[in-house]
């Protein structure tokens, strides 16, 4: 099974507090510690651990620029076959259906059995993947947390619903999936492992070469832009506990028994 | 202005609670509009969601057809583009439904899509000037969205408050005839009820609730600890259960348990939406985070930054002192 993850390079949630920077319209984006998006690397694991099963090769595509060739070689560590870029000055400040007009146009140049995507992105909003489809007219299903190749035809899936609940369903190929974290557990990747693709060539892909008109992707044609970034005052807040951490447990111990917390 | 079309998720014959949320979305879009509910089902059930709505709606479009009986996103996608007029403006939940319709919808009907909206701040011109959260609801963002060519807009469960509202008599228009023949490339087969568990964290007053923060799986037992000395129960949050470190069954969240305990001690856990979204009955929230900037300081009744991994053993053995003076 030939396998497409399109993954994305963002700021690590887990690794830096976002904030503000004192101009106030963007986060603070020196020192930021980047990842590959959380969600895309339970896809790429998830790729894997098809191709072992019935043969294959996973591909992972970003849509960026040179530091974001980072991500591409962490996934080539992880296994992934080949690790691709696309990158085009045309396509800064695309939106959503940019992005997607672009991969689509990847997609449409290769020969794919199935495109995954994570659900959302840290700053996206659970797009790229049903857009994707819907320009490609593949079948679609999001929030996926587990996959059963039934044949070469048809994948047996299951979705997250409310409640912990699963909704199973089949699904033709090629279809595109959105992949819910907790899916797998993603293997770790060691530095021995990215240094060993430190050298391997990434293909890079621009504009012209997937036949994207530059006028329909970038800023011009977002239909969505970003204002600014801002911190919202929401509610009171909680009453921060101060002094030293006796003081703090002790005050603790007694609000946690006013509450009918220590019976 | 864009007609304004609100579409309903249902479930055995009642309508979300989403259904009188995107009301007051709509609202804050245009206070003149009248809203129209779009409805897709089969039966009986169809039905009793429909007349339910006219209470609410001043119309209501319902597509009756026996492929809806489970709904299936890519099937509602076709029956939408189907009726919705150009240029409309149409409002989902951002929910797993509206997650899987929405994006590919807004691909179809050529028109903007923005997702999981919490705010929504007016239309200037030919934008839309709505509110979201990035980075796990760390920072918001305003964002302007072009409506010129229509508009499908995800809302987040809860963020719109139902508005007090006089009572409508509004009209069913069916519209099933328009929709054609439909066949879609995915096929439900059933749903697997969720499993119970070891431990029912719906049934208890105190949880220990752990998230990202409680770093590794061998810390649990620092959770495990202080909820035997507090006669408490251990949950989580998402990251937890995504790391196979606790059961499906101890987590918190829209994906998870929904929860009413009288206290709710939050450690490690920042505070997304999809995890507050599962507490409920307004417990006393203690949140411990060595992030001072996280989220969950927003919601909690009291704060304490610190490492929790150092904190909870000792608040552990403070409370085992407790209940060894109490007991004497």
């Amino acid at each position: 099974m030939e396998i497409l993850v399109c993954a994305r390079r963002v700021p690590d949630t887990s690794e830096n507090e976002i904030e503000l920077n004192s101009a106030g319209n963007d986060i603070e984006r020196d020192d930021l510690v980047y990842s590959i998006n959380e969600w895309d690397n339970y896809a790429v694991e998830e790729a894997l651990q098809i191709v072992a099963r019935v043969g294959g090769n996973v591909t992972v595509v970003t849509v960026g620029g040179e530091d974001d060739e980072e991500i591409l070689r962490r996934e080539m560590a992880m296994g992934a076959t080949h690790g691709v870029l696309i990158s085009d000055d045309a396509f800064s400040g695309s939106d959503g259906r940019g992005i997607a007009t672009i991969l689509a146009a990847f997609v449409r140049k290769g020969h794919y059995d199935l495109v995954l995507t994570g659900v959302q992105a840290e700053d996206g909003g659970a797009q790229v993947g049903g857009m994707l489809a819907a320009m490609l007219d593949y079948p679609f299903a999001s929030l996926v947390n587990s996959i059963e190749v039934l044949d070469s035809k048809k994948l047996k899936i299951s979705r997250e619903i409310a409640g912990g609940n699963k909704e199973i369903s089949e699904i033709d190929l090629p279809c595109v999936l959105s992949i819910q974290t907790g899916i797998n557990e993603p293997r770790y990747v060691g530095m021995r492992g990215i240094r060993q693709v430190a050298s391997v060539p990434i293909p890079t892909f621009a504009a012209s070469d997937l036949g994207v008109d530059p006028g329909s992707v970038g800023t011009t044609a977002a239909k969505v832009k970003r204002v600014d970034y801002f911190v919202p005052a929401l509610g009171k807040g909680a009453e921060m506990l101060e002094g030293s951490r006796e003081e703090i447990i002790e005050k603790l111990v007694e609000l946690v028994a006013a509450k009918g917390g220590l019976k | 202005m864009a007609r304004i079309f609100a579409y309903i998720v249902h479930k055995a014959g009642v309508a979300d609670d989403s259904a009188a949320e995107l009301l007051t979305a709509a609202s804050k879009i245009d206070s003149a509009a009248s809203l129209t509910a779009i409805v897709t089902g089969w039966g009986a059930d169809l039905d009793a969601v429909c007349s339910t709505l006219r209470a609410s709606y001043s119309e209501v479009w319902k597509i009756a057809n026996e492929a809806f009986a489970y709904p299936n996103a890519e099937l509602v996608r076709k029956a939408l583009v189907k009726v919705l007029p150009q240029g409309s403006i149409l409002l989902v939940s951002h929910e797993h439904f509206g997650i899987d319709l929405a994006p590919g919808l807004s691909i179809k009907l050529k028109s903007a899509f923005v997702s999981d909206v919490l705010g929504i701040d007016g239309v200037e011109g030919s934008h839309l000037k709505v509110v979201r959260q990035e980075f796990g609801g760390q920072v918001s963002a305003h964002v302007r969205c072009d409506i010129s060519s229509g508009a499908v807009i995800t809302i987040r469960p809860g963020a719109f408050k139902p508005l007090e509202i006089a009572p409508v008599k509004g009209s069913v228009v069916d519209m099933s005839s328009d929709v054609g023949v439909l066949a879609a490339g995915r096929r439900y087969l059933e749903t697997v009820v969720a499993e119970a568990g070891d431990v029912d964290i719906t049934k208890h007053n105190v949880l220990v609730s752990i998230g990202r923060g409680i770093q590794e799986k061998d810390n649990v037992a620092i959770a495990e600890e202080l909820a035997e000395a507090l006669g408490a129960a251990v949950s989580c949050s998402r990251p937890v259960v995504d790391a196979k470190w606790l059961e499906k069954s101890r987590q918190v969240g829209t994906s998870g348990k929904t929860v009413k305990p009288k206290v709710y001690l939050a450690c490690g856990i920042s505070g997304a939406f999809q995890h507050l979204a599962g507490i409920k009955g307004n417990p006393f929230i203690v949140a411990i985070n060595k992030n001072p900037k996280a989220p969950i300081f927003q919601v909690a009744d009291v704060g304490i930054v610190d490492d929790l991994l150092e904190f909870l053993p000792e608040f552990t053995n403070k409370v085992r002192e407790m209940r060894t003076v109490s007991a004497k």
